[in-house]
């Protein structure tokens, strides 16, 4: 009897510890890392829906289109659109969201599967170098015809065309006219206009004194939180950590470092320590604010100025801010502030899984041309989804955006500022910088080790990346 | 008898047999042969052999993980079942509503850990923001959010388990103990605790694996937050398997390195408790 007990005492431990493990591969192959991941953010994970085909209508061809896409903001519309499109030419499409975030983690689950994504997207040309084996050549396809111009497509290092960018969009601070003008009647206001606010220096000094005076203003604060959960970090980790590497490209006349100096790092922390005062919340508390948080703190108007982008639009309208008083600025750096104007470009790449059948590959193919050719898809990308495209079929369908708008108004006669965070050397650069900046933000740690990740984290990650 | 067993063996091993294989063992394997592979999905792995398990010591994040999470586990498993103990024997005794209380208690454990890392967080983070910080302000306090959490989730299920060694316990014992003058902590000392070895090398050994291999729980709590600080073990080998492009190989030759860790931790368990059970 014992030595039954303890075989199966035995057999038992075995089964749990091989549990153990098997639930580390099982979350590989059966992609529930998907699923999972999405609890580790407040942002919503959209609900996916398949379009069920047409019974009997003209099915053109046997091919079935999956997208995974990357912009939890346009969930709702790409699902919309797949209908669409399914109702017109029966050829299934079906839409799912990443959460945000966690794209990538998604990505690599969902191609392990038998019934992978046909279209998903990379971010530039670091995401490639890890994707681009999945790639198709899309030369010949209609979409990449197109293009506007060969800057929008992304390609590998032999030529060929990898992916097709799709929308460009622009982020800077974007702020409440209302809020802004209000505090230009104060008394004692450092400024009359919100046209006078042109430099560091002077959004600064604005900054420091509406959080001097919130109350009077029936604000919270100056800033929106700077939030470091992972809804929310990449504004400061990627979108901000853009313009030291910008500007040190510029200098160095370059457009991508093995070994990058930090030259702009002092400027970079000038303006990440006017986020973290001049803020609605302590900065304690910014390891658990959430991009949902900033939003509507911008949205109810509890904060004049919010770092953020185009994209932003969908999530704060219909709020307290009206269309009409959302502006957009500058980061302001300090260095070139007069001409200096708006981050645009794109991170933002389609791709056409090159492993999937012949059949999917032509329906996705076919899905794409629709999309950007017609009328439908051209009315759901600028109006529903407000993009600007960089497509030649999109020159009567602009965008509604009011973002948009007052982006381009502000770019006309400065010297945009490019998107070059897609040259940072992985993901895990990012995050490290991303932890540093959070330990410094509260406290826990010395600006020094921003500079560490910045500086020595780039040569490490770039040597690790190209081994 | 004997011979009717063996013939209908197949019929009733084959069914579970075949789960344990498809759910288990195949992936067991196929987790062993992908960490000596470089791959970005596990359908193109491309065999480099033991470059993988090198990278795992270079990794600070997993040597981290492993201290913090041997540190996590001793906590919570002597924490859980110290109280879990205290719990099941109040509720043996006569008291009004015994069994409602017995119900209470294991409820949390019928929820899931997302759900409850998600409540706590909501908890936690309220009462923290009295002093202006979060769950994820350090590594500290997302280590006790953790283990408040796990303590809550399962001294009910211990408990239970619990209960059930005490009621087996045959009353002429305590009787007997009662008759030749045993104090009630004599009684406790020397008729309750050894009756229990059984049921107390069952909880160790569930605290002890479940406190190693928490996942859930810690990413609906603090997710690892900040810098990777308060990620278990799991938790780590599924960010290095996901976040980094490229380590893919390396979070899964850490699945390998923690398998044989839970393994020989939990043998070694077994076989130092079960030297002292009582055969009845």
């Amino acid at each position: 009897m014992k030595n039954v007990k303890r075989f199966a005492a035995l057999g038992m431990t075995a089964a749990m510890a091989v549990t153990a493990l098997a639930g580390c591969g099982a979350a590989s192959s059966s992609a529930g890392g998907a699923t999972s991941a999405g609890a580790q953010s407040t942002t919503t994970k959209a609900a996916a829906s398949t379009t069920k085909a047409a019974s009997g209508s003209t099915a053109s061809s046997a091919g079935k289109v999956y997208y995974l896409n990357f912009k939890p903001e346009q969930a709702d519309q790409w699902v919309a659109l797949a209908k669409k499109y399914t109702e017109e030419t029966g050829v299934q499409v079906n839409v799912q969201t990443a959460a945000s975030g966690t794209y990538e983690q998604t990505l690599k689950s969902e191609m392990a599967k038998s019934e992978a994504p046909t279209l998903f997207q990379v971010n530039g040309p670091v995401g490639l170098a890890n994707w681009k084996d999945y790639c198709l050549d899309l030369k010949d396809t209609d979409v990449y015809k197109d293009l506007q111009s060969d800057d929008y497509a992304l390609k590998d290092t032999d030529g060929s065309i990898k992916g097709i960018a799709y929308v460009i969009e622009t982020y800077g601070i974007i702020y409440n006219k209302g809020l802004l003008g209000k505090y230009c009647q104060l008394d004692g206001a450092k400024i009359k206009d919100a046209s006078e606010i042109t430099s560091f220096d002077k959004l600064k000094e604005v900054a420091d004194d509406i959080q001097a005076k919130k109350d009077a203003l029936g604000v919270e604060g100056a800033f929106t939180s700077a939030g470091f959960d992972s809804s929310s970090d990449w504004r400061f980790k990627t979108h901000l950590a853009n313009l030291p590497i910008y500007y040190e490209y510029k200098a160095e006349n370059e457009t991508s470092t093995a070994a990058i100096k930090g030259t702009y790092l002092d400027n970079f922390k000038k303006v990440f320590d006017m986020y973290i005062t001049d803020a609605t919340c302590e900065p304690t508390l910014l390891s658990g604010k959430t991009g949902d948080d900033a939003a509507s703190e911008f949205a109810l108007g509890e904060a004049v100025f919010y770092q953020n982008g185009t994209w932003a639009y969908n999530d704060i309208k219909g709020n307290e801010v009206a269309d009409d008083d959302l502006g957009m600025l500058p980061i302001f750096f300090g260095v070139d502030d007069a001409k200096q104007g708006l981050c645009t470009g794109s991170e933002n790449y389609w791709c056409i899984n090159s492993k999937a059948s012949a059949d999917d590959i032509q329906a996705t193919k076919d899905f794409l041309k629709w999309v950007v050719e017609s009328d439908e898809g051209r009315k759901s990308l600028s109006t529903d989804m407000g993009f600007v495209t960089p497509f030649k079929t999109f020159s009567d369908y602009l965008p509604a955006n009011p973002l948009v708008k007052a982006a381009n108004e502000y770019n006309k006669d400065k010297t945009p500022v490019s998107w070059n965070f897609t040259t940072m050397p992985s993901e895990q650069w990012k995050n490290d910088l991303g932890s540093a900046m959070l330990e410094y933000a509260q406290g826990t740690g010395e600006w020094d080790a921003v500079k560490t990740a910045f500086v020595d984290g780039w040569a490490a990650e770039y040597k690790a990346a190209k081994s | 008898m004997e011979k009717a067993i063996k013939r209908y063996l197949p019929i009733f091993v084959l069914p579970t047999l075949i789960a344990f294989t498809v759910g288990f063992i195949a992936p067991f394997i196929v987790g062993i042969y992908l960490s000596f592979c470089k791959f970005t999905t596990i359908t193109d792995a491309k065999v480099i052999g033991f470059s993988n398990y090198a990278k795992v010591f270079q990794d600070d994040t997993f040597v981290h993980s492993l201290w913090y999470t041997t540190l996590f586990t001793i906590i919570t498993m002597v924490l859980i079942n110290f109280l879990a103990f205290v719990v099941a024997l109040a509720l043996t005794k006569k008291i009004r509503g015994s069994y409602l209380f017995r119900t209470i208690f294991f409820m949390p454990n019928l929820i899931g850990g997302i759900v409850l890392g998600y409540i706590w967080s909501l908890l936690l983070n309220g009462i923290l923001a009295y002093w202006s910080k979060t769950l994820t302000y350090n590594a500290t306090y997302g280590f006790w959010g953790m283990v408040i959490l796990l303590l809550w989730q399962q001294i009910g299920y211990m408990m239970i388990i619990y209960i059930a060694g005490i009621q087996n316990i045959p009353g002429e014992l305590i009787e007997a103990a009662k008759i030749d003058g045993a104090t009630k902590w004599q009684q406790l000392r020397y008729v309750t605790l050894p009756m229990l070895r059984s049921s107390i090398t069952v909880c160790t050994f569930l605290t002890l694996t479940n406190g190693f291999k928490m996942f859930d729980q810690n990413l609906a709590l603090t997710n690892g937050e900040p810098s990777e600080k308060s990620e278990l073990l799991a938790m780590n080998i599924y960010t290095t398997f996901y976040g980094r492009p490229g380590w893919e190989g390396v979070g899964q030759a850490k699945a390998v390195i923690f398998f044989l860790i839970v393994g020989a931790v939990a043998l070694t368990q077994n076989y130092l408790s079960r030297r002292k059970e009582v055969q009845q």
